[in-house]
């Protein structure tokens, strides 16, 4: 099997650079080598998605002859687990981009079969030259890169999956993120199509629109997975660190927001070409950037996997990539020349223009701190770092903005507005602002905190603002059509779902941001040394270790230490959490001393938390090993004593042995239940944390409204499919 | 004045406001940054500044204490090594023989490290050992 | 046995590859036109842009003799563009 999977990596190769050559063949206008190229895509489309079930069959079947396999799994592996493995690793989570970007591409090349005739090609030729760049790294990049590696001879038992990942929201967050990476290779590719062929205009924009959307929300996705896993999963309590490679999938996504804003301007005035071209050419690019972070061990992050051969070639296309966009750019400046100018200041257009200032001004921000190890290193020769409270310092105020703005771009006409209607339309919302800001003050702390302040206030404009379109627009509706509310409502949205749906993301971007405002700012943490039956206060709150928790998995191979925490609140019970910390067993234990291993090993936290709308409380607990040492090195002791009077060879000897140290890791589990140590609990108390996540999903709605086909779309391309069908046969009549 | 010079003006303010902005920026990053370096450097760099501190956890060095941890910490290749001692959070992988940085000074040969500064790298998922039939311990 | 499947799988593939250079040339009538295209997407836009500016006036955002020149205008180019695109399809159907 494989053989046939390193096969169909070869003939993956083949297909793409075949694709590619006969796309280039069809730019000078023959049909057949443009369809030919076509079905190479869809045939790379079909050997990938082979190699891949062949590779998660070996998972499942825990074929061990597959290094992959060997490397990351185990027969110990949950079902699940063992089909995700695959891309926690080098080789697995090449094929998956390769795989993905061959589906996106056949899916866009199905779709306009029939349409942007001259475009098409160039697209087909750029896909195919990043498919085949990385196909060419899994065959060429050595070992590592292979995910059709073999051992021989195989090994009996598998290294297993490392525990940080078992887990649903981190099992599904790559393919997630390499989703949104993917599909803006998409638009890269029509525009640098559209560039080479001259033809930057309405039909580009349409169909373009429509991918970077698409690519936006798989990252949407991606961002917040990491961010909630991160905030769930980890002993650190946190949803965001500025680490490069967190850094590397939110840069792409700013860009993107950008871009999708400021095409609305190029399709009505004609302008901002330029800036749409480089917006789209950049956001590809840092998407490949983060691509290369996460394999070159270039900088130093908790994701860094290492120092790899992969790195560098990534880093030659990126300099290809953009050095190519950036002279196809310079050469086609006179077909990018705007049409007209923007009427006034005070526009939608003269917004949007100003926004992508302040986007691409965030991500600047974000590059310079990401990469600034490396500029201080060439520059001053020795490596220096900025930590969170650089990025926060500068990030906060153009956040702070931005939120100012998503209430300010829906309020303001297209072409001009004037001053009175602007008075009348702004003067509610203002109204709003300025109360919520008053309220804050009296009513909370937010008075002390002039940044919170801030953004809760511009916030609560922009919310103000939005509630305000949709009410006005709900109105309009009614004295148009007549009907009810709700009904009006849905009419209303169903007929501009692209401007509705952009309403609802940006409701869901200022609900998310007052959410992070809230919790990081307000933010009560403290570490809590507890025996059990001793309790302290944190804020508000008290809590009290009551008594320990133990238990031990054999399918997972897991020792769980954790506590009963109890936390009330002015003496009212309040919650009861279950802190845990999971001991594994390591992968280079020291025979002699196996139950030391497993708490040498790896160790995750299962974090306490209760949620609620205003606000988590979150614990997690680290018990204080140090007291059970000696117990730890007795049983050790015991084993080696044990071990010594079973020959090695006699049948039945491993497995006995195994019995054995089950039972030793089983008796320290109930000593630790009898004769409990203190354990350390951080405490956090993140107010109106979950909003954060509620405005995540509101802006996943939006898109999703905004991305909806409407029917007079769908009527369209029916026709077109006709239409097409009409001519092909009539011709060959 | 003429709409072309009006342009002009806007454009010639706009980026003179980027690059003022680019100057603020370059200039807070150096000043807010810290150092990274190895157990050899800092040995020699001497005892003060705040740096981030990089390298192994020296193995059988890591002790956990009432107050927090202390560890070793080795350069990558092995050469010198400095005693850490750390309050605050331990992250999930920390483990001896693991890639480690920690933000502190030296104070008479120790690196008093800044509480939850600690940051341990991930196991390298990407690494070139394939491991033969490594002695697991099985629970029954 | 393994290599039969490699080699059924390349001929499955080339074939299928190849199936549309091994058609005679023929001409492009049923692909749409892109100045066809361009201007229909044009079209649209513009209708969305004469749809955003009722929508601007029904929320009080200008006022009705402003929306009244702006209509006015853009109403002017939509049929400019109408016009071209009757032209074009015309000469289109007349080939």
């Amino acid at each position: 099997m494989i053989v046939l999977g390193a096969a169909c990596l070869i003939l993956a190769l083949v297909a793409a650079l075949y694709a590619g050559a006969a796309a280039l063949a069809g730019t000078r206008g023959d049909r057949r080598w443009v369809d030919s190229s076509r079905r190479g895509v869809y045939a790379l489309a079909a050997l990938l998605t082979l190699g891949v079930v062949i590779l998660e069959v070996a998972f499942l079947r825990s074929d061990f002859s597959f290094r992959l396999v060997a490397d990351h799994s185990s027969t110990t592996t949950p079902t699940g687990y063992k089909l995700t493995a695959m891309w926690s690793s080098q080789g697995g989570s090449l094929l998956l981009w390769a795989w993905v970007l061959s589906l996106a591409s056949s899916a866009v090349l199905y779709a306009t079969r029939n349409r942007l005739r001259e475009i098409v090609p160039w697209a087909t030729a750029v896909l195919m030259g990043v498919g085949a760049f990385f196909i060419g790294l899994m065959l060429l990049a050595g070992p590592d890169a292979n995910p059709f590696a073999r051992l021989d001879p195989a090994p009996a038992e598998g290294v297993g999956l490392t525990p940080l990942l078992r887990h649903p929201a981190m099992a599904i967050h790559p393919p997630m993120l390499y989703s949104g990476y993917v599909f803006l290779s998409i638009p890269f590719a029509f525009a640098i199509g559209a560039l080479i062929t001259r033809r930057v205009d309405a039909s580009w924009i349409r169909s373009t629109r429509r991918f970077a959307l698409i690519a936006w929300t798989f990252l949407t996705i991606g961002v917040a997975l990491g961010a909630r896993w991160s905030y769930s999963e980890l002993g650190w309590g946190g949803y965001w660190a500025w680490d490069p490679v967190e850094n590397a999938s939110l840069m792409p996504w700013l860009l993107t927001t950008a871009f999708l804003h400021s095409i609305q301007v190029q399709e009505r005035r004609g302008m901002l070409k330029v800036w749409n071209s480089s917006l789209i050419v950049t956001a590809f690019s840092l998407a490949l950037l983060g691509t290369f972070l996460v394999r070159s061990g270039i900088l130093d992050s908790i994701h860094a996997f290492g120092a790899s051969t992969v790195g560098p070639p990534i880093l030659v296309l990126i300099a290809c990539v953009v050095l190519g966009s950036a002279t196809l750019i310079v050469s086609r400046l006179d077909d990018l020349r705007s049409e007209r100018r923007i009427d006034s200041l005070f526009s939608r257009e003269a917004i949007f223009l100003v926004n992508n200032l302040l986007l691409l001004g965030l991500c600047a921000v974000i590059f310079w701190g990401t990469f600034f190890p490396l500029v201080s290193e060439a520059i001053t020769g020795t490596r220096s770092s900025v930590g969170p409270p650089f990025f926060n310092r500068l990030v906060t105020p153009l956040a702070i903005v931005l939120v100012l703005f998503t209430g300010i771009g829906p309020l303001v006409a297209w072409r001009r507005m004037s001053r009175e209607a602007a008075w009348r339309i702004f003067r509610v919302p203002l109204a709003v602002a300025v109360g919520a800001a008053a309220a804050l003050i009296a009513f909370t702390d937010a008075g002390g905190e002039p940044w919170a302040l801030a953004l809760f206030s511009f916030a609560a404009f922009a919310l103000a603002a939005l509630a305000q379109e949709f009410a006005k627009g709900v109105m309009a509706r009614r004295r148009l059509a007549g009907g009810s509310v709700p009904g009006a409502l849905l009419a209303m949205v169903s007929r501009n779902r692209r401007r509705y749906g952009g309403y609802t993301v940006h409701a869901g971007i200022a609900v998310l941001l007052i959410g992070v405002a809230a919790s990081s700012t307000f933010q009560t943490s403290r570490d809590v040394f507890l025996s059990p039956g001793e309790s302290a206060a944190v804020g508000e709150y008290e809590v009290r270790y009551v008594e320990p928790t133990q238990s031990v998995s054999s399918s997972e191979q897991r020792l769980t230490f954790g506590g009963v925490l109890e936390v009330t609140r002015d003496g009212e019970p309040f919650a009861t959490l279950h802190p845990s910390r999971n001991y594994y067993s390591s992968r280079d234990t020291d025979p002699s001393a196996p139950v030391r291993g497993f708490f040498e090993g790896e160790a995750t936290s299962e974090v306490g938390r209760t949620d609620g709308l205003d606000g988590d409380f979150w614990t997690a607990m680290q018990p204080d090993l140090t007291r059970l040492d000696p117990v730890i090195e007795e049983a050790d002791r015991n084993l080696a004593t044990l071990a010594e009077r079973l020959p090695a060879e006699a049948p039945g000897a491993r497995e006995q042995l195994a019995s054995l140290q089950g039972s030793a890791i089983r008796e320290i589990a109930s000593r630790y239940q009898d004769e409990p140590p203190p354990a350390n609990f951080r405490v956090n108390v993140n107010p109106l944390v979950t909003w954060i996540w509620i405005g995540w999903l509101l802006a996943l709605v939006g898109a999703l409204i905004a991305l909806w086909p409407t029917a007079e779309a769908r009527r369209r391309r029916v026709a077109d499919v006709y239409a097409a069908r009409l001519a092909r046969e009539l011709s060959r009549a | 004045m003429d709409p072309d010079r009006k342009r002009k003006i806007r454009l010639g303010a706009a980026l003179g406001t980027a690059v003022l902005l680019a100057a603020a920026l370059v200039y807070t990053s150096f000043s807010a940054s810290t150092e990274a370096k190895e157990p050899s450097d800092l040995l020699t760099a001497g005892s003060g500044d705040t740096y981030d501190l990089t390298g192994k956890v020296v193995t059988e060095s890591v002790e956990r204490t009432d107050t927090g941890l202390r560890f070793g910490i080795e350069d990558r290749d092995g050469s010198a090594d400095l005693p850490v001692r750390y309050t605050g959070t331990v992250p999930d992988p920390f483990r001896e023989g693991r890639e480690v940085i920690v933000t502190g000074q030296l104070q008479e040969g120790t690196f008093v490290a800044e509480r939850d500064s600690l940051i341990t790298k991930c196991p390298s998922k990407f690494s070139d050992e394939a491991e033969e039939n490594p002695d697991q311990v099985i629970i029954e | 046995m393994e290599f039969l499947l490699v080699a059924a799988i390349l001929l499955v593939v080339i074939v299928f590859v190849t199936a549309p250079l091994r058609r005679p040339a023929r001409g492009e009538a049923e692909l749409e036109d892109p100045r066809i295209a361009e201007l229909e997407a044009r079209k649209e836009a513009k209708y969305r842009e004469i749809r955003d500016a009722e929508m601007d006036r029904e929320s009080g955002k200008v006022t009705r003799e402003e929306w009244r020149r702006q209509d006015a205008e853009l109403r002017r180019e939509a049929i400019a563009i109408l016009k071209e695109l009757d032209e074009l399809e015309a000469k289109a159907a007349a080939q």
